[in-house]
């Protein structure tokens, strides 16, 4: 089985936030929620960087090991999934998540933030394969269907890589080495505990 | 002619848009949770994470979303909550409250049940009024829900689930979050009247001193004298006040996300409201023995609110004094009165 990853060439992300319009759009993503979103770091600066982030599908996910209620799981793809029917909307994977990924439908900040929200790498839930039930809580599941993320697979620029990690990284090392420079994959060192060197 | 109007049209569009924008500017103020930029330009991901790991900030920038808080990139704080979340508070909380439980099952053991030496006189005195009883029963009743449900969140995972099943165990403990951020309010409420009701009787002074070397007469039969309240009560009382609290203004920053801080606060918040309760449930653990197996007559005070007169003087016995002599003022007037107890 593959190891699914994200990678974010940051010297290719022309900030055009279509990832994340491709992303609501492809699971109903309710308003409040960005599964995926484009973070500009130096804006206007030298070093100006734009990254799209959303959840890394963590080795030893920290999510995981906090949530009261162990509602998460690891797919045979290594994607870090969640069963929202016994997800209590406590906001703890949300305070131990380095990137932010965990969001909560605001439908009442008191007591009730509903379910915790998050991407499912198009990967969607626990439900059986592509059914209504599990388009209506997790989206598409693509995965099932022999495709990688949406966010990935219609990125202009190609800056957004998903897919098995050692195949992902080698584009990467191969592009870095073709162009001269690279700034590194972002959130690797955190989520997966490696480091890209080219 | 040209050359004259591109300045003066320069300065016009500067005014134009610039300024506008500087005010913008002004008027949001400081964005919350800007992260701790900015960033070195040549640095790259692993460098910048790393770093950012080691000096306790954050990565972040500018986010076109409307969604202040999604503009932080990476966050390595919350690793440091995880293992605040899952070693530190399981260690502190169990160590507390299950080694609370041990005191005082070895004391149970070898002290036993505190008699009233004396023995029952069978007359009675006021000790706590209605209103009293009812502001202690209101903040300990919630806290009781607060605190099983709060020890749920952390422990049951372990202890529960595996027993009952994820579903059983996802329903208990989502009613259990209600139960814990609406109890919030009585318990709230609860700890402002107890310390409004019974602040003047709480305040340290000399006599706490010599109840305190003589451990309030725990170990022994000796009653060290001690006015409406002893030193041990006393404790009990600030432990409630500052620790309530704490409690609760770190746990209304929870039911409020982003209302007062960003995630920093948050985690610095669950942070606190942890190991306060785990060590307030300790605390109340001994204040509940103590007040209903640990110790005969004790319970009436805060049930019928009527003591006995003898349990009353050998535990308050200056308390008692005072109001023997508020009693012979009061009636001091009234021809063939006899104050209680006088007979």
């Amino acid at each position: 089985m593959a190891r699914m990853k994200f990678l974010c060439d940051s010297d290719r992300c022309i900030e055009c936030n279509a990832c994340v319009t491709a992303c609501k759009n492809e699971h109903e993503v309710p308003w409040g929620i960005n599964r995926r979103r484009v973070v500009t770091i130096n804006d206007g600066k030298p070093g100006e960087r734009s990254i799209s982030m959303a959840c890394m599908h963590c080795t030893d996910a920290p999510c995981a090991a906090v949530c009261p209620t162990n509602c998460f799981y690891t797919t045979a793809d290594a994607v870090v999934l969640h069963d929202k029917d016994t997800c209590i909307g406590c906001g703890y994977c949300f305070y131990a998540c380095p990137f932010g990924a965990p969001q909560y439908p605001r439908v009442g900040n008191f007591g009730s933030r509903g379910k915790m929200d998050k991407c499912t790498y198009c990967a969607g839930g626990p439900q059986a394969d592509n059914t209504g039930v599990e388009y209506v809580q997790y989206g598409a599941n693509r995965l099932a269907e022999g495709k990688l993320p949406i966010c990935a697979e219609m990125c202009s620029t190609k800056a957004l890589l998903a897919g098995d990690g050692d195949m992902i990284a080698s584009i990467y090392r191969e592009r870095v080495q073709r162009r001269g420079y690279g700034a590194g994959a972002w959130g690797w060192r955190t989520a997966y505990k490696e480091t890209l060197s080219v | 002619m040209i050359a004259r109007i591109l300045p003066a049209l320069a300065v016009a569009c500067a005014l134009a848009f610039g300024l506008p924008a500087a005010a913008q500017v002004q008027m949001g103020g400081p964005v919350v949770g800007v992260p701790t930029n900015p960033v070195s330009p040549t640095a790259t991901a692993d460098e910048l994470e790393l770093e950012k790991a080691l000096t306790r900030g954050r990565i972040g920038g500018r986010i076109s979303i409307p969604d202040e808080q999604a503009s932080n990139l990476v966050q390595p704080a919350g690793r440091d909550w995880r293992t605040f979340h899952n070693r530190t508070l399981t260690w502190v909380g169990g160590i507390a409250v299950l080694g609370m439980l041990g005191i005082i099952a070895m004391f149970y053991a070898t002290r036993g049940r505190i008699e009233i030496d004396a023995g029952r006189s069978g007359r009675t005195i006021q000790r706590f009024n209605l209103l009293e009883r009812s502001a202690h029963w209101m903040t300990a009743g919630s806290f009781v829900v607060l605190a099983l449900t709060g020890l749920n969140l952390t422990f049951g995972r372990w202890l529960i689930l595996p027993l009952i099943g994820p579903e059983a165990f996802a329903t208990i403990t989502l009613w259990g979050k209600y139960a814990h951020n609406y109890l919030s309010f009585p318990f709230t409420l609860g700890v402002v009247l107890l310390f409004l009701l019974w602040v003047k009787d709480n305040i340290p002074n000399g006599r706490d001193v010599g109840w305190l070397k003589a451990a309030g007469g725990l170990f022994g039969h000796d009653h060290p004298a001690a006015g409406r309240f002893n030193a041990g009560q006393k404790m009990v009382f600030w432990i409630t006040v500052i620790g309530g609290t704490l409690v609760a203004v770190s746990g209304y920053v929870l039911i409020f996300p982003f209302w007062a801080t960003d995630i920093a606060g948050q985690q610095l918040a669950h942070i606190v409201h942890g190991v306060i309760s785990v060590l307030m449930i300790a605390a109340m653990l001994g204040h509940i023995y103590i007040g209903s197996v640990g110790m005969e007559g004790a319970f009436d005070a805060m049930g019928s609110g009527q003591v006995d007169v003898n349990w009353a003087r050998e535990h308050h016995s200056l308390w008692v004094e005072d109001e023997m002599k508020k009693a012979r003022e009061t009636i001091a007037g009234t021809p063939g009165a006899r104050t209680q107890g006088a007979d």
